[in-house]
């Protein structure tokens, strides 16, 4: 995707550095996160790859923080426009503790703040090229949002990003319930994990399971899921027709 | 014109004189006719005893639904049943085509079909066309080497599976597969998880849709359960459906068989010949 809108105002050589500093396309990308809600908060997973092209570069980025107290934020999509928006939150968070009035900022706020500021930018033609699950409980209050790089910002039981909107999506709407349980709720992403890990090209084996409740966030160690290759049909696709593929 | 120039008929196979043209045309802004597509999900399995095909029925010509109940399971043989995904025409015609091959070949070698020779005849016929023609099927059936599934794609390319999705909802049912396969499921075990996959393409896709088409093909039997299930139905406001108004009323009946006052007369010699 090129942008290509001549800005117009009369210094040739301002141009070409405006134009060098728009985002045009993503580089070091991270693909799906998938989040639901639970009986007690809410559950999101994601893998730690981060791909380069078509290359698996890195295998150890996490995808998933923590925002204050009641906030936990995932991303896929471009990491380093991820990494500036972590320091747009921290600032954030930074001035709101220095009210100093015993209120933080809770995941309604800042999902509206994000989709201000993914808004903006696409607005400008230089997005922040994420796809954004915010997910948080404040007072005993579920909340679960996304926004994407366009702009488009919605809340719903469960949400996933990228290929887990074609892959997840359906699994959750089939299975998801108002009052699934800790280990439900991992089993049903594990699910959603799985079929991703099989189906989506950038997908690799290792990922995170994320707990946000009253108490707080906990990320998990990251850990591995069993795989199953040995369908008959796979190891010997073409019995009966010896020669054909 | 040159006088020296011979007219060959075409030997067959695509002719690719006028994509140069094409191309010129599409370069100065003349857009390209669209095509009927089915906008689909198609499925295919194996289980225990054969191979279980479903399909929706919805088939879309753009964003516009042009029919709601089509039928997306072709017969290939009585053994041999193949879906079909992309341009409807080209699923039909291709389908037809292999299926006369098929039969044949049936009375030329006293033999059923087997899917192998169904799978050949269309991906041969698929690559010559080098994916202008755009069916991508799943093919299935059970012939005397035993319960066969393949997907064959627009361009000839092959893939022989024990379970297979295509179609624009192929993600939705393929997640359900992913989710829930085994191997040894009985007939119940697999209509049901066919059912499951196309119905999460029909209400996950935009491009499926309206009900569920179900075929089981076992050694010696074959049962085409069309509308297995209709989880879209058409509902009235009112219980009792539509009722018309008042129609005309009868006010005589009387009946006349036209043999008493018509002559047939039959001809010698000008009958129709057989």
């Amino acid at each position: 995707m090129t942008f290509t809108i001549p800005i117009e105002n009369g210094n040739g050589v301002k141009n070409a550095e405006a134009d060098s500093q728009r985002t045009l396309y993503p580089y070091v990308t991270g693909t799906s996160v998938v989040a639901i809600k639970y009986k007690d908060g809410i559950l999101m997973a994601s893998d730690m790859g981060g791909s380069y092209g078509s290359t698996l570069r890195y295998k150890n980025i996490e995808r998933m923080k923590a925002i204050g107290k009641h906030s936990l934020l995932g991303a896929s999509g471009e990491i380093s426009d991820f990494q500036e928006i972590l320091r747009y939150l921290d600032e954030l968070m930074l001035n709101d503790n220095m009210w100093d009035d015993g209120n933080s900022l809770g995941p309604k706020e800042v999902h509206n703040y994000l989709t201000r500021v993914m808004y903006n930018r696409r607005n400008k033609f230089n997005p922040l090229w994420n796809t954004l699950v915010l997910g948080g409980v404040k007072n005993g209050e579920k909340y679960l949002g996304m926004v994407s790089m366009i702009g488009v910002s919605f809340e719903d039981n469960h949400v996933a990003t990228g290929f887990g909107n074609h892959l997840a999506r359906p699994i959750l709407r089939d299975e998801w319930r108002e009052d699934l349980s800790f280990e439900e709720g991992v089993k049903l992403l594990e699910k959603c994990m799985r079929v991703l890990l099989y189906r989506d090209r950038s997908a690799i084996n290792k990922l995170q399971i994320a707990k946000m409740t009253e108490e707080g966030v906990t990320v998990s160690e990251p850990y591995s899921l069993k795989t199953f290759w040995d369908f008959k049909a796979f190891t010997n696709p073409t019995v009966g027709a010896e020669g054909s593929w | 014109m040159s006088q020296s120039s011979v007219d060959v008929p075409p030997k067959g196979g695509f002719s690719f004189d006028l994509c140069k043209r094409n191309d010129m045309l599409t370069q100065k802004g003349l857009k390209a006719p669209s095509f009927l597509k089915t906008g689909t999900t198609i499925v295919g399995l194996i289980f225990k005893d054969g191979v279980i095909l479903g399909a929706d029925t919805r088939a879309t010509e753009g964003p516009i639904v042009a029919d709601k109940n089509c039928e997306k399971i072709h017969y290939m043989a009585p053994n041999i049943y193949c879906c079909g995904a992309g341009t409807a025409a080209d699923t039909e015609a291709v389908t037809d085509m292999v299926s006369s091959q098929l039969r044949l070949h049936r009375y030329q070698t006293g033999r059923d079909s087997r899917v192998i020779t169904a799978l050949t005849l269309l991906k041969k016929h698929l690559f010559s066309y080098q994916g202008h023609v755009s069916a991508a099927l799943v093919l299935g059936g059970v012939d005397i080497t035993g319960p066969h599934l393949h997907t064959i794609y627009p361009h000839g390319s092959t893939d022989t599976l024990p379970f297979a999705t295509m179609g624009s909802g192929s993600l939705a049912a393929m997640s359900v597969f992913e989710a829930k396969y085994k191997e040894g499921l009985t007939r119940d075990e697999g209509i049901k998880l066919v059912a499951e996959a196309i119905c999460s393409g029909i209400f996950n896709d935009l491009g499926s849709g309206s009900n569920v088409d179900i075929c089981v093909i076992t050694k010696g039997n074959k049962e085409y359960l069309r509308n297995y299930m209709e989880p879209n139905p058409r509902t009235y406001v009112s219980s009792k459906g539509y009722s018309f108004t008042k129609k005309t009323e009868v006010l005589l009946t009387k009946i006349t068989p036209l043999s008493e006052k018509v002559e047939i007369v039959e001809v010698a010699g000008e009958a129709m010949e057989e």
